[in-house]
């Protein structure tokens, strides 16, 4: 049975809100140069009254407006050098433990599955790569004009505790209501699943036959029940691990303390991005639009506003709306473009969330439902190849990098997503969805903006972009250039507060 | 049409040679589990009519799980098997395969049990052979040739639409690609049928699967023995209710080390192997049951799923069930497209019922109800259970790498449609989309 989430205050407010009021925004890697001192200020500001002017910002802050606001997860390496036996961290899943780019995770082949490759190969990395795994990543955020003196304030309390391995300023764009652009001009982090934090949804084994935006709080937070009706595997402690009583109890195993409910986990992906090179290449292939129509097919909405290139509106999706804004822009599914002929099949937003259903056929008689489960009864070929999105959602929380439209120094976007299954969530969608060459029936292409081009496998090229005509065959544009270059990454964990203070006073 | 046929030679591992085995396998890789077709071993792309192969060690990591049940498996043998799926019966190829790439065999099957030079290769690995006890091929009389045929087909009619002029009428169009296929090629063949014996052989082992199964399914539902269908629920309930769940967690996790070891072999291609070894769960009631569901099984195979789907699932190239040591462990091999978080997806997630009915009856398999329920269901147990009784697929040939089982299909309906004389407008247009 599903549980709604009460517990606001101990949870790290990020997972309720990108902080899209805040404008300023600085993320910093960091290291434990001194685990007492370190410590000594993750307890302060992970307690009730912090001595500082800040503290770790909870969900449960955010029912009044915040000016301001401090978030704080740790890499593996990073919970260890704070003391936290490596029996516990264990019990997170293997690709946290394991990381993002160890080298024990590129022998297993994660970068060749995350088509980190090449240009992306974290040999060419500036952070995260093999033993340059940060311990932890703050992210700040204020108000304009208001982060200066919070993050010199936060750098010097931190000192005796943290180096700071990298400060990454950001920028950002706004159009119309506080829509946040990307360097290319279009609109980011227009679709975000939202969370059943009510526990209104209770799902199980049975098949949920419509596409709905609605997805269990155990997707995003541990310690709750997931889409499968099930609770992830995570670090549950013995009571006498935690004498001080401070960790909450487990919810699926009586008895035990749960070091993870309340948490998440954050992945962190530098994302360079060639803008100039990208218009460049779409309009000299689109000379008439300067080759905004290219741009918009490969995104799948229109630049600047945002709409969807699906036209048909399909009603009533569980979580889109009652915001109009939001159905506007998020109450379509691809069921109604099953050719892609208004929504290229290789689109963006296609390959990142596809909107799919456990089954296609949406809700028929019993019959129906059983032929179609046995195989007997089913559409064109193209129709049942995609998994359920449901099980592959991600709360996406990034925030661009360097000057907007001016041609010096490297922008990009941090890429930030929250998830509580790396391997299923954050990687799956970006293996199986936006860097297979195969996604949904195509051949030879990856993600129009985020592919690596090369060949995969060898002779076989992944670079083609293809945009499906009524009229006859395919258009199709030939070797891609690669737009975007991953350039630093890690896997990290983001802590409840009770969590934040236990490791405060963990190997005491 | 050329029926697709399989070959199995298994033949345990002299005590200490596993090593050394791994190494000279290893040989026969370009990369960590990949062949390279030309090795000199067992030069696999020589073999025209070959789909896949692989050899692979069956070194069981689940014994210890028998302990729940009371029993052990002190002196189970480690066997090395070699697999393959061809067009054509695959007696004349074994044949052709231990003739051509004879001194290669024999250096590997030398590290078998009883394996003599003296004795005749062939012979001897007729003699190790073992039938699966279900076999899934996607499409029944696809051939090596027509998919590598058509695929170079499909790339041949890229680059002949790149030329077509705007606004060029589909009827038009159509008949100058037809026209350039036949000045420029490719040159498509038709593949002479398979011999009428193994045509035969074939439709008359379907005939009589199929004909006891329905006699059976009579003699149960219009005889007293129908009475037998709640005695079975009702002992297959308490089956289920008082199987030993094992291992207990955490051991239940599979360790970090044994998971790079099969991942680290995974996705080199859009194509992956998948090979996986266990116990059946002991007693005469999970035997027959599992004997049942696997004849069943094969025959739906045959009948019902022999057009491009297993059920839902549209994935998976070829795939074998074989019973090892007598039914009491069961081997499990296919071929699928993509990675193995998305091929366990598709188990969890639209076809839980049809693994639950055969993998359930093996040891360590999360719990089910009424055999169809539960189960894979439980997504997190059966992604465990997966990886705990998986293993490493030494070698691995794949005849036609990078293309899917999508790709395989599209590209017979690119040739059907091109070689279609009476096509409407609109039936053109839905096959111009397909290139």
């Amino acid at each position: 049975m599903a549980q709604s989430v009460s517990e606001l205050h101990d949870i790290q407010g990020i997972v309720r809100s990108g902080y899209g009021s805040l404008e300023e925004a600085v993320f910093l890697l960091l290291r434990v140069t001194d685990a007492t001192a370190a410590k000594a200020w993750l307890g302060a500001v992970s307690g009730g009254s912090s001595p500082f002017a800040y503290r770790v910002t909870s969900a449960g802050d955010l029912e009044t407006r915040q000016d301001r606001a401090l978030q704080i997860a740790f890499t593996a390496p990073g919970l260890a050098n704070l003391g936290l036996t490596e029996a516990v961290i264990h019990e997170f899943s293997r690709e946290f433990y394991g990381g993002l780019a160890t080298s024990a995770a590129i022998a297993e082949g994660r970068s060749r599955r995350l088509g980190d490759l090449g240009a992306n190969a974290p040999t060419n990395w500036l952070w995260g790569a093999g033993a340059d795994t940060p311990d932890a990543v703050i992210l700040l955020y204020a108000n304009k004009g208001g982060l200066a003196a919070l993050l010199a304030k936060v750098k010097s309390d931190i000192a005796p505790g943290f180096s700071v391995a990298q400060e990454f300023p950001t920028t950002n764009k706004s159009v119309g209501d506080g829509d946040r652009l990307e360097h290319f001009g279009f609109i980011d982090g227009i679709s975000q699943p939202v969370i059943d934090w009510k526990g209104v949804r209770n799902p199980g084994a049975a098949d949920v036959l419509e596409y709905g935006n609605l997805i269990s709080a155990g997707e995003f937070l541990l310690g709750y029940s997931n889409e499968y009706g099930l609770y992830e595997q995570r670090p549950l402690l013995a009571p006498e691990r935690d004498p001080a009583g401070i960790l909450p109890p487990a919810a699926d195993e009586q008895g035990m303390r749960d070091f993870a409910r309340n948490g998440t986990f954050l992945v962190f992906r530098q994302l360079d991005q060639d803008v100039a090179g990208f218009w460049r290449f779409l309009s000299a292939q689109v000379p008439a639009s300067n080759g905004t129509t290219l741009a918009e097919a490969m995104v799948g909405r229109k630049l600047s506003t945002g709409d969807p290139l699906v036209t048909q509106a399909t009603p009533g999706i569980a979580g889109v709306g009652p915001d109009p804004d939001d159905i506007k822009d998020n109450g379509f599914t691809f069921y109604s473009d099953p050719d892609g002929l208004e929504c290229p099949i290789g689109a963006h937003i296609r390959r990142a969330n596809p909107r799919t259903a456990d089954m296609p056929g949406g809700k028929q008689g019993l019959i129906s439902r059983l032929l179609r489960t046995l195989g007997f009864k089913h559409g064109p070929p193209r129709e049942d190849i995609v998994s359920s999105a449901r099980f592959h959602r991600i709360l996406r929380r990034g925030r661009s990098y360097g000057a907007f439209d001016q041609a010096n120094g490297p922008v990009g976007l941090h890429f930030i997503c929250l998830n509580a299954n790396l391997s299923r969530q954050f990687e799956f969608i970006q293996n199986a969805w936006l860097a297979n060459p195969t996604f949904d029936g195509l051949s030879g292409e990856s993600d129009p903006l985020l592919g690596n081009r090369l060949d995969f496998p060898s002779r076989h090229p992944s670079s083609t972009f293809t945009l499906p005509q009524a009229a006859g065959p395919c258009r199709r544009i030939a070797n891609l250039p690669q737009f975007i270059t991953v350039r630093g990454g890690a896997y990290f964990f983001v802590p409840g507060l009770r969590a934040l203070r236990y490791l405060a006073q963990v190997g005491k | 049409m050329i029926p697709q046929d399989t070959f199995m030679v298994a033949a345990p591992i002299r005590p200490g040679a596993k090593q050394e085995l791994c190494k000279l396998l290893a040989s026969m890789n370009l990369q960590a589990g990949v062949a390279d077709p030309a090795n000199v071993l067992v030069p696999f792309g020589n073999f025209a009519t070959l789909h896949f192969a692989r050899f692979v060690i069956l070194d069981d990591q689940t014994l210890s799980d028998l302990a729940a049940y009371n029993e052990s498996f002190d002196d189970a043998p480690v066997y090395l098997v070699f697999l393959g799926d061809c067009d054509g019966p695959a007696g004349p190829l074994l044949a052709t395969i231990a003739r051509e790439a004879g001194s290669g065999l024999q250096k590997i099957f030398a590290h078998c049990k009883g394996f003599e030079p003296n004795i005749g290769l062939l012979a001897w690995m007729r003699q190790h052979s073992l039938r699966p006890a279900a076999n899934y091929v996607n499409y029944v009389g696809r051939t090596v040739h027509q998919i590598r045929e058509e695929a170079v087909l499909h790339s041949a009619l890229i680059g002949y639409i790149a030329s077509a002029s705007v606004g060029e009428a589909p009827t038009q169009l159509h008949a100058r690609l037809r026209q350039a296929v036949r000045q420029h090629g490719p040159i498509l063949t038709t593949a002479q049928p398979a011999p009428v014996w193994f045509w035969l052989r074939q439709t008359l082992g379907e005939l009589a699967s199929g004909l006891l199964l329905l006699a059976g399914a009579l003699l149960l539902l219009l005889t007293p023995l129908i009475l037998l269908i709640p005695i079975y629920l009702y002992l297959l309930r308490r089956h289920e209710l008082s199987d030993p769940v094992v291992p207990k967690p955490p051991h239940d996790i599979p360790s970090n080390q044994y998971v790079a070891s099969l991942a680290s072999i995974e996705d080199y291609d859009l194509v992956n192997q998948f090979s996986a070894f266990g116990n059946v769960k002991p007693g005469w009631f999970r035997r027959v049951t599992i004997v049942f569901l696997l004849f069943a099984l094969n025959f739906a195979n045959r009948l019902l799923y022999s057009r491009g789907r297993l059920a839902r699932i549209g994935t998976i190239h070829f795939a074998r069930w074989v019973f090892i040591d007598g039914g009491r462990r069961l081997f499990f091999a296919s071929n699928y497209d993509r990675s193995l978080e998305t091929y366990a997806d598709d188990f969890v997630n639209k076809v839980a019922f049809g693994i639950n009915l055969v993998f359930s009856n093996g040891i360590g398999y999360p719990r089910t109800r009424f055999l169809i329920l539960d189960g894979a269901k439980n997504e997190r147990n059966y992604q465990n259970y997966l990886r705990r009784h998986q293993l490493p697929t030494q070698v691995w040939y794949n005849a036609y790498p990078g293309l899917t089982v999508f790709d395989i299909n599209r590209n017979a309906n690119i040739r059907k449609g091109l070689e279609s004389d009476a096509l409407s407008d609109v039936e053109i247009r839905q096959w111009l989309a397909l290139i």
